[in-house]
């Protein structure tokens, strides 16, 4: 019976939605220019209902997966009855079928949240907005219906589940997917801002006030979600590495690019009214690379622990849905972008030319890396098959991001409109000192270093010392929130940097075949292996290292790095060790015995390693202080709005006139 | 890009367009600049008959598939490094691997070296990628899994 109330839930969730674009399409559509209003008042009540519908659908499909519901497709081919709970419920987004009903999802109840709150914009903008918004529902809708449906029926009903990839077994699953798909969809949710302030022809500050906090919202997400998956990847594949260059990880990472430049543009575009036309064209591209992205994870075209659909006539229903969006999102752009009248002017030495500067940059990044992920599914459909990896993604977007942290250093502290460059020549005398202080350092201390980490080391002490320089002369105290964001975020940019540059210049392996009792050293530590011991958990059996760590000759510590045996489905996973101190994280990795009954061992010193996530959550950080900040002040803002407004309906007439 | 530099002796319009041309001019010497990038460094992959008709530039990064031979596994003395033999039916390269080997790399199943030739003929190989379960296996696996050897020679060609 659940399964039957979620699809009906599911299909009264796609008629609100179909509702909701085709009123919003009547109410605008009248010739001439004027909002019909009866339709219109329909719009908002129907995106609150839609995501209401499609979030009780959502659930449903979670009780299942929690009763482990076999007679329903999905949990059967996915689940399994002793899977721990968290798992059990984590994996209602662990497949195809409920990762797309979770983004249907999201997107409803942020359409909801849009219809809910967003009072700042004329209502045939927000109208518009919402049409656009359930239009690109809808084909996730039909999708899911014709599709993908999650709550198919299985007949026999099998004894139990064929259970869920170990791999996917991780608590990072649980955050992971839900946290990428909340910034997919917050992408979503800011082109449909653009569509809307496009067709009713309202680019300016207040769209781009209206849109921010979805923007900074959904680049928040991004930010947590790659920097989650980065570590997952870490400890959970056993390879030592944070980033692969896979075609999922770029898949996640081209939004962000794009967001980020997004961003800016719409902070220029809300300041100034500069940069009009070019922030409606990077919504539009931050939402198709989201489109893409979710088109390469999900269309089976990629074979990766992420793609679970390899039906082809899933694949071609994405690209159908993908091509229409970003076609109609292009042509719609084409045909309206020549209405955007002309933002303000400024001066290329400026806060706004600085941030044209590193737009440009970022695009030309998101460029490089989309073609380097499309390029293999290219050639490949002429025949050859190739892998691009690091050797083409480090020197060719580097390019683009040091420069771009140059100018990052120096952007913030340039004025509005125009500025002389002399002025910040004084301040950046401090942070380009600590850039040649460390390449000296780092040259005299490792001569063999490579370029890109060394300039990846002295670039971030810069940007660290140059990214805390806005704050000078200020009083911290009356320092606006969104103020404090860019200086955490720019300085955890810096962060990152500093621990990519560190980790490839300076990381220390050590491959052994050791017997019980043997002692190795990799970098500062010296490592025992005291022991091998079975252990069990729920779903699995191991075999489990004892190794005994001391740092520098210190207390030894204890590390248990296992090699593990699913039982449903049978299948072998390394689960690394990991011990983290100050300055950086020691990384076992247990492997086979070979015939002579020694153990090979594989361990890594990764000098200041965390400091990329850690980096990353800065980032984050930065992020969600500026968007606490601009959501107050758009409170402040409406509600001094509103009091003007009463003041005026409460006074006189010639007072009223007076007042404006 | 609707925007104009304020500098002297131009007029807003041409100002405008000269920011335009260096934002295209940026992207696409990006582009150029990838397309340059992507045909020296991608990796190509190989299986052995192919690297006995046309070897690759000793040292430049490929990607072997193919069969592990049965019994050519052999291990090292330092115990992490193994040599053995990949082939196609039609061909064998001898490859040698140092780490810790996938756990379904076994003999007469299909393997993917990454790594590039060495000087003397043998493919020092920098990772294994060998079949995971059913759901997740390195591409080109996929279809030679079943399929004999010489099938992965008539796939790739």
């Amino acid at each position: 019976m659940i399964a039957e109330l979620g699809l009906a839930l599911l299909w009264l969730a796609a008629s609100l939605a179909l509702l909701q674009f085709a009123s919003g399409l009547w109410a605008l559509a009248s010739g001439d220019g004027q909002m019909r209003e009866q339709p219109a008042a329909a719009v908002r009540p129907a995106a609150v209902m839609q995501g209401v519908l499609a979030a009780l659908s959502f659930c449903a499909l979670m009780y299942l997966f929690v009763r482990t519901d076999l007679s329903v497709l999905l949990v059967a081919s996915n689940s399994h009855s002793e899977k721990p709970f968290i798992f059990k419920l984590a994996g209602t987004w662990g497949n195809h079928e409920g990762s797309m009903l979770l983004w249907a999802t999201v997107m409803g109840l942020a359409g909801a949240l849009v219809a809910l709150v967003e009072r700042r914009l004329p209502e045939n903008t927000i109208v518009a907005t919402l049409a656009a918004q359930a239009f690109v529902s809808l084909g996730f809708y039909a999708f899911l219906l014709f599709s993908s449906n999650p709550f198919e029926r299985l007949d026999p009903v099998p004894q139990d589940g064929a259970g869920l990839n170990p791999l996917l077994q991780d608590i990072g699953l649980a955050f992971h997917p839900p946290t990428l798909y909340l910034g997919y969809v917050g992408l979503s949710v800011a082109f449909s801002f653009a569509v809307g302030a496009l067709v009713t022809n309202q680019v300016g500050p207040a769209f781009a006030r209206a849109m921010r906090p979805w923007i900074l919202g959904a680049w928040i997400f991004l930010t947590v979600g790659i920097t989650a998956g980065s570590y997952w990847a870490y400890y959970e594949l056993g390879w030592g590495g944070w980033w692969f260059w896979d075609p999922v990880e770029n898949a996640s990472l081209m939004p962000w690019l794009a967001a980020t430049a997004l961003l800016h543009s719409a902070g220029v575009l809300a300041a100034r009214d500069a940069l009009r036309t070019w922030t409606i064209m990077l919504g539009v591209v931050a939402f198709s690379m989201s489109m893409v992205g979710t088109f390469l994870v999900r269309s089976g075209i990629l074979t990766s622990v992420h793609a679970f659909a390899v039906d082809p006539e899933r694949g071609s229903f994405i690209l159908v849905l993908l091509a229409i969006y970003i076609g109609g999102a292009l042509t719609l752009f084409g045909l309206r972008a020549a209405s955007i009248q002309e933002g303000k002017q400024f001066a290329l030495v400026s806060r706004e030319g600085a941030l044209v500067f590193n737009n440009v940059m970022l695009t030309a990044i998101l460029a490089i890396v989309l073609l380097g992920t499309l390029y293999p599914l290219v050639t490949e459909a002429f025949g050859t098959r190739v892998s691009i990896g690091p050797p083409y993604f480090n020197p060719v977007g580097a390019i683009f991001a040091l420069p771009m942290m140059v100018v990052m250093a120096v952007g913030p502290l340039l004025r509005w409109r125009g500025d002389r460059a002399g002025r910040v020549a004084k301040p950046m005398i401090l942070p380009a000192l600590a850039v040649v202080a460390v390449l000296v350092a780092a040259l005299v201390l490792a001569p063999g270093i490579g370029i890109l980490p060394l300039l990846g080391l002295a670039l971030a002490a810069g940007l660290a010392i140059a990214s805390v320089m806005p704050l000078l002369g200020r009083n911290l105290r009356r320092t606006p929130l969104p103020v404090w964001g860019m200086v955490v975020a720019h300085l955890g940019l810096a962060v990152v940097v500093a621990g990519m540059a560190s980790e490839s210049a300076f990381s220390t392996e050590r491959l052994v075949a050791a017997d019980i009792g043997d002692s190795t050293t990799v970098g500062p530590w010296t490592i025992d292996l005291a022991a091998i011991d079975p252990v069990a958990g729920p779903n699995w059996t191991a075999l489990q290292a004892d190794l005994q760590a001391s740092y520098a000759g210190g207390d030894p510590i204890t590390l248990h790095p296992q090699s593990r045996t699913f039982t449903s489905p049978v299948q072998t996973t390394s689960e690394s060790a990991l011990a983290t101190r100050w300055n950086g994280q020691l990384y076992a990795v247990l492997g086979v015995q070979g015939e002579d009954g020694r153990w090979q061992l594989r361990l890594w010193w990764k000098p200041f390693v965390p400091l990329i996530w850690l980096g990353g959550l800065l980032v984050a950080f930065g992020g969600a202080l500026a968007l606490v900040g601009r959501i107050a002040s758009g409170w402040r803002r409406q509600s001094s709005m509103r009091r003007i407004a009463e003041r005026r309906e409460v006074n006189s007439l010639p007072q009223r006139r007076r007042a404006k | 890009m609707s925007t104009a530099v304020h500098a002297s002796g131009m007029k807003p319009k041409h100002q405008r367009l000269v920011l335009l041309v260096i934002a295209l001019a940026v992207l696409i010497g990006a582009g150029l600049l990838a397309a340059w990038a992507l045909r020296n460094q991608a990796s190509y992959f190989y299986v052995p008959s192919d690297i006995a008709s046309q070897p690759p530039e000793t040292g430049r990064a490929i990607r072997l598939g193919g069969m592990v031979q049965q019994g050519s596994i052999r291990r090292q003395a330092d115990g992490v490094t193994i040599d053995f033999t990949v082939g196609d039916g039609a061909a064998t390269v001898p490859v040698r691997f140092t780490g810790i080997v996938p756990d379904l790399f076994v003999e007469g199943s299909g393997v993917v070296a990454e790594g590039s030739l060495g000087p003397d003929g043998t493919f020092v190989a920098t990772n294994l990628l060998a079949k995971h379960d059913e759901n997740y296996m390195p591409r080109e696996l996929q279809d030679m899994s079943d399929a004999q050897a010489k099938q992965v020679v008539a796939e790739t060609e």
